[in-house]
């Protein structure tokens, strides 16, 4: 019978998988909001009562949208391997988890932002559009700035489900929480490093998806009444 | 100023629009009003170049602007301010923020556009809500807000579309005060289009009455009072008929429609003094178009001189609708 890992070993594995976690997590979801937001505006300007209704792009759109959602992450993740290796350079490792990530994430962000979009009141959109306002400018200061309380809660919904997709990371040596959870804690009985990961994964999603909240709650001016 | 030609507009077959024709001249306000279904709203989209119709003209100074596109239709737009149907104000801006987006379209620097959003908060009379979100303000103070962001960018023609339709009686007199003041401080031509007669009443020079895509009736709301059969008059003036009058104990009765303070004030007493004869108001009463009174009275007349008497009332500028008792050829 062997002796536990120690607390200290166990703290220390845990702040090196969160690190990975948060590497592979962070840039990934920059990068999906980055690419996914336009795949948004982009099929809601394309459908109808859009502000550019065109049936056939908004299909193809839909199509690759709807495609790319349904495809399961461990797929992806070993699909993407010679995708991966023409971006990054190699296909182990945390940054090439980045990319499967990215992939994955960005018509998920799409079909949530074009959700939210869809939600702005039609008079208002309209009344913009009778101020002489370019598409451009109402895409800016209407679709997005009005929903922005909402969006910014879809990126923390996307964070907290690429910290659920990042666990296989593991897979290609990506590391991570999960990777630890799996290959430490399960696969060699190690219960302290099992439950102690799986702790600290509901505190980390607990304060990131608080944080978000928050941050959309800041950014809405709809609830300030009765000042 | 604006007029709209022959316009028409059909949704899958069902004509919205079957030629309409308007003419609203600088600075004045007209009404559209009608039923539900009459083709109001559609007339506003077009007129708001939402909506672009089937065929026909709408003219801004002689310029048709139904087919432009691109940065001339977004000029175009410019020029007519819309006060849309509805809640229309963007939530996440303040009501000083809202009243910017035309100038901040029209690529008006920030401290001019700081400015004119001041100029606009005092004339709709909320300067002290500049800061306040649309979830602070009240209906009407939204609307008013919708108003000011309307003619932020100095246009030509101002378009309402059902301004007061969700407004309580004391809030819509402040929307429509500040249409009021729009036109009479900046000029501004004002098509207003809306289901609600009292809005002809207090600020309508000129009314269009809208059936089935149709106009029809189109004229100065103080001439069309004083036309007994038109649909303008019933809506507005007094009821006559409400008590049944002894028509047997006159020798005459007519209704009479007078227009402005000298023809109410003055003119009965003068026509029974100068034709001698007894004359009683029976029914209608008194109202008041704009700033204008306006009365239509059924006048029970004895005497002689009788006919004599409404055909003077008639030159005088008094409309004598009908001459229910009496030889035909009397009523004017």
């Amino acid at each position: 019978m062997r002796s536990a890992t120690p607390w200290s070993d166990v703290v220390t594995y845990l702040v090196e998988a969160t690190g990975e976690t948060l590497y592979m997590v962070g840039v990934s979801t920059v990068i999906a909001t980055v690419l996914g937001v336009p795949v948004g505006v982009w099929l809601q300007l394309t459908a109808k009562g859009g502000l550019r209704p065109n049936a056939a792009v908004h299909r193809v759109l839909s199509f690759v949208t709807d495609l790319g959602r349904s495809m399961p992450f461990i797929v992806l993740l070993v699909a993407l391997t010679s995708v991966t290796r023409l971006i990054v350079g190699g296909s182990i490792g945390s940054t090439a988890v980045i990319v499967p990530l990215a992939v994955g994430a960005i018509p998920f962000v799409g079909r949530l932002v074009q959700n939210i979009l869809s939600e702005v009141h039609v008079t208002v959109v309209e009344a913009a559009i009778t101020t002489g306002a370019s598409t451009l400018k109402i895409v800016r200061s209407v679709l997005i700035r009005e929903s922005l309380p909402a969006l910014i809660n879809a990126i923390g919904v996307t964070v907290i489900a690429l910290i659920g997709y990042s666990a296989m990371a593991g897979v290609i040596g990506g590391g991570g929480l999960g990777d630890l959870a799996i290959r430490e804690g399960y696969q060699r009985f190690n219960d302290r490093i099992l439950w102690s990961t799986v702790a600290w994964l509901a505190v980390l999603t607990t304060v990131i998806q608080l944080g978000f909240t928050r941050a959309a709650r800041a950014s809405d001016r709809r609830r300030h009444a009765s000042v | 100023m604006i007029t709209v030609e022959n316009l028409t507009k059909s949704f899958q077959g069902v004509n919205a629009l079957n030629g309409v024709t308007l003419d609203v001249q600088a600075g004045t306000v007209l009404g559209v009003v009608g039923p539900s279904g009459a083709g109001k709203s559609t007339l506003a989209r077009c007129v708001a170049l939402l909506e672009r119709p089937d065929s026909g003209a709408i003219r801004v100074d002689g310029t048709d602007i139904t087919s432009l596109d691109g940065s001339a239709l977004r000029a175009a737009r410019r020029q007519i301010g819309v006060v849309p149907q509805g809640d229309s104000l963007l939530r996440q801006r303040t009501a000083a923020g809202n009243i910017a987006l035309p100038l901040e379209s029209a690529g008006v620097p920030g401290p001019q556009r700081r400015s004119r959003v001041g100029e606009l908060l005092d004339l709709v009379g909320l300067t002290d809500k500049a800061g306040a979100y649309p979830d602070q303000l009240s209906g009407g103070q939204r609307q008013r807000i919708a108003v000011a962001r309307a003619l932020a960018a100095n246009p030509s023609v101002l378009l309402a579309d059902e301004p007061t339709s969700a407004l309580d009686p004391e809030t819509t007199g402040s929307v429509l005060t500040v249409l009021d003041r729009a036109r009479a401080e900046l000029g501004v031509t004002v098509l207003v289009v809306t289901h609600d007669m009292g809005v002809v009443r207090k600020i309508c020079d000129d009314v269009a009455v809208l059936e089935q895509g149709r106009v029809v009736e189109h004229g100065k709301v103080l001439d069309l009072v004083g036309d007994a059969g038109s649909r303008t008059s019933s809506a507005l003036l007094p009821a006559v008929d409400l008590n049944p009058v002894n028509e047997s104990s006159y020798d005459r009765v007519a209704d009479v429609v007078l227009v402005g303070f000298a023809a109410v004030g003055a003119l009965l007493p003068e026509v029974a003094n100068r034709f001698g004869v007894e004359l009683n108001i029976v029914g209608g009463g008194l109202t008041r178009l704009g700033e204008t009174p306006v009365a239509r009275f059924r006048l029970g007349l004895n005497g002689e001189r009788s006919d004599s008497a409404l055909e003077w009332i008639s030159e005088a500028g008094g409309a004598v609708q009908r001459s229910l008792k009496g030889p035909q050829g009397v009523a004017a």
